[in-house]
């Protein structure tokens, strides 16, 4: 097979938003993760270090056995073109809770993309992404959800929020849900938006710099999707990685 | 202290204020009263220096310094205080970490050390006791699920944190009962009934001038001043309305 043919392309749905034109050199491999059934994984990505190479991509194929939960936490704050793309396939009662921030200016490409099987009954997901871009920066959360025919009681989740701070940033939410048992719930809900004015103005009545308003507001939006991460340390180095780079390009 | 010459303010194009004149100086409450309309909160946010409030004319010297000239959170850390009469929520961030950033970016602009935590946090128990707001409230996001009188409770705790030397209180009374009235009432005497500070308060009703004494009342109508008295010209309009109080010459 030629190197061209193992590339992907933009007509294929899951690249449609990648900069694809990057990737020739990326490795595309998958990591496997195995959770044994009843057993706890968690994954922490933080695709954050300045002087990464133009594009990085992060590849997880996830089978959680029953009962089992798996949990992946990620900031990506560094790269012209970075994805993290995550594949679970939940086994009978498992859960996968999945906390993502993309934050990013230039013209710069930051995405989570997660296809979530729900393979057998009473299995649980619940994903957070919150993206917070600036100058021609864009943020994409694309998030698959598929619930097999003899998968009941399954109770699925998205929640995706886009915060844009300049006029020509950008960020693409899509939800993609296919349900083929008749008795589950599946919710998904996308809002796109700018800073609350108002807030910021209250914010600067009481002394706060206009830096430190958007500082605390940008925390707040992003703060929804380490929730569920209960880990204080790696909550805060987390949240840290992610402030620390709207410090330092705004 | 506060020094309003021949403002003209617009919003939206129109115009708002016609030509108000007043001055406040230190050790004095200045109670502004006036019919729905006349602009009063306008007032209180053209000296807030609200965004898209747009001043065409006059002047405004604080303690000698052209308040006009500063930004919002530059007029906070001079000593400026504006009470707002809908204060806004901000879901994310607690009253304690939002009040502590306030406070040290003002301490900071006036070139003074930031208070520590453990001094924020006595400082902060010290006014909550006394406007009698539990201190779990503080922990709480700013504003968001509190009633009308606990916002307005809040706010004037964090008058007391702050402790401005000048607060334009725009309409603080509203939404008060009797009881939560006299509670905000003795603590705006508390907090800023010294020689050095100064008080202009916005209110549509008498019933709050029952507890915060004001050593003069002005009415304000149709963007400007149009008569000045003792205590006793909020009584008269109590009684007699503002239409009759505003008919005699002045």
């Amino acid at each position: 097979m030629s190197e061209a043919a193992t590339l992907p392309t933009r007509r294929d749905e899951a690249w449609r938003y990648a900069a694809v034109d990057l990737l020739r050199e990326s490795d595309l491999a998958w990591r496997q993760i195995d959770v044994a059934a009843g057993e706890n994984a968690r994954e922490l990505l933080l695709v954050t270090d300045e002087n990464l190479e133009e594009t990085e991509v992060h590849r997880l194929r996830v089978t959680v056995g029953e009962g089992a939960r798996f949990e992946l936490f990620g900031v990506i704050a560094a790269a012209d073109y970075a994805r993290v793309e995550v594949e679970v396939t939940l086994g009978k009662g498992a859960h996968f809770e999945m906390g993502g921030i993309t934050v990013g200016g230039r013209d710069t490409v930051r995405e989570f993309v997660s296809r979530t099987t729900h393979a057998e009954p009473d299995g649980t997901s619940n994903q957070t992404v919150r993206a917070v871009h600036w100058g021609k920066g864009t943020g994409n959360f694309l998030g698959q959800i598929d619930v097999v025919r003899h998968a009941q009681k399954t109770d699925a989740a998205q929640d995706f929020k886009g915060l844009l701070l300049e006029k020509g940033a950008s960020v693409n939410a899509v939800p993609q849900l296919e349900i083929f048992a008749d008795d589950v719930k599946c919710a998904h809900g996308a809002t796109v938006g700018q800073l609350d004015e108002s807030a910021r103005f209250y914010m600067a009545a009481r002394g706060l710099t206009p830096e430190l308003s958007r500082r605390l507001l940008v925390q707040a939006f992003i703060g929804d999707a380490l929730v569920a991460l209960d880990d204080e340390g790696a909550q805060e180095r987390l949240l840290q990685a992610a402030l620390d780079k709207l410090d330092k390009h705004l | 202290m506060l020094k309003i010459d021949n403002l003209t303010a617009e919003i939206g194009g129109k115009q708002i204020l016609n030509g108000l004149t007043l001055e406040v100086p230190a050790g004095e409450v200045h109670a502004i009263m006036g019919p729905n309309g006349a602009g009063k909160s306008t007032l209180s946010y053209v000296l807030g220096g609200r965004p898209g409030y747009e001043v065409t004319g006059g002047s405004v010297t604080f303690n000698g310094e052209d308040l006009l000239d500063m930004e919002p959170h530059e007029r906070a850390a001079a000593g400026l205080f504006l009470g707002f009469q809908y204060p806004v929520e901000i879901p994310g961030v607690s009253n304690v970490q939002f009040l502590r950033e306030a406070l040290n970016s003002q301490r900071k602009q006036r070139g003074e050390e930031p208070l520590s935590g453990g001094e924020f946090l006595k400082l902060a128990k010290e006014k909550a006791g006394l406007l009698k707001l539990d201190m779990d409230m503080l922990k709480r996001n700013v504003n968001v699920g509190f009633s009308g009188g606990e916002k307005k409770r809040a706010e004037m705790v964090q008058m007391g944190i702050l402790d401005p030397s000048f607060a334009v209180l725009d309409e603080t009374d509203s939404g008060l009962d009797i009881d939560a009235l006299r509670v905000v009432g003795e603590g705006i005497n508390a907090i800023m009934r010294k020689p050095d500070k100064a008080v202009l308060l916005i209110t549509h009703y008498q019933r709050l001038l029952e507890v915060v004494k004001p050593d003069k009342v002005s009415i304000l109508s149709k963007g400007a001043i149009v008569k000045t008295g003792g205590p006793e010209l909020a009584e008269r309009l109590e009684n007699e309305g503002y239409d009759a109080v505003m008919a005699e010459p002045a």
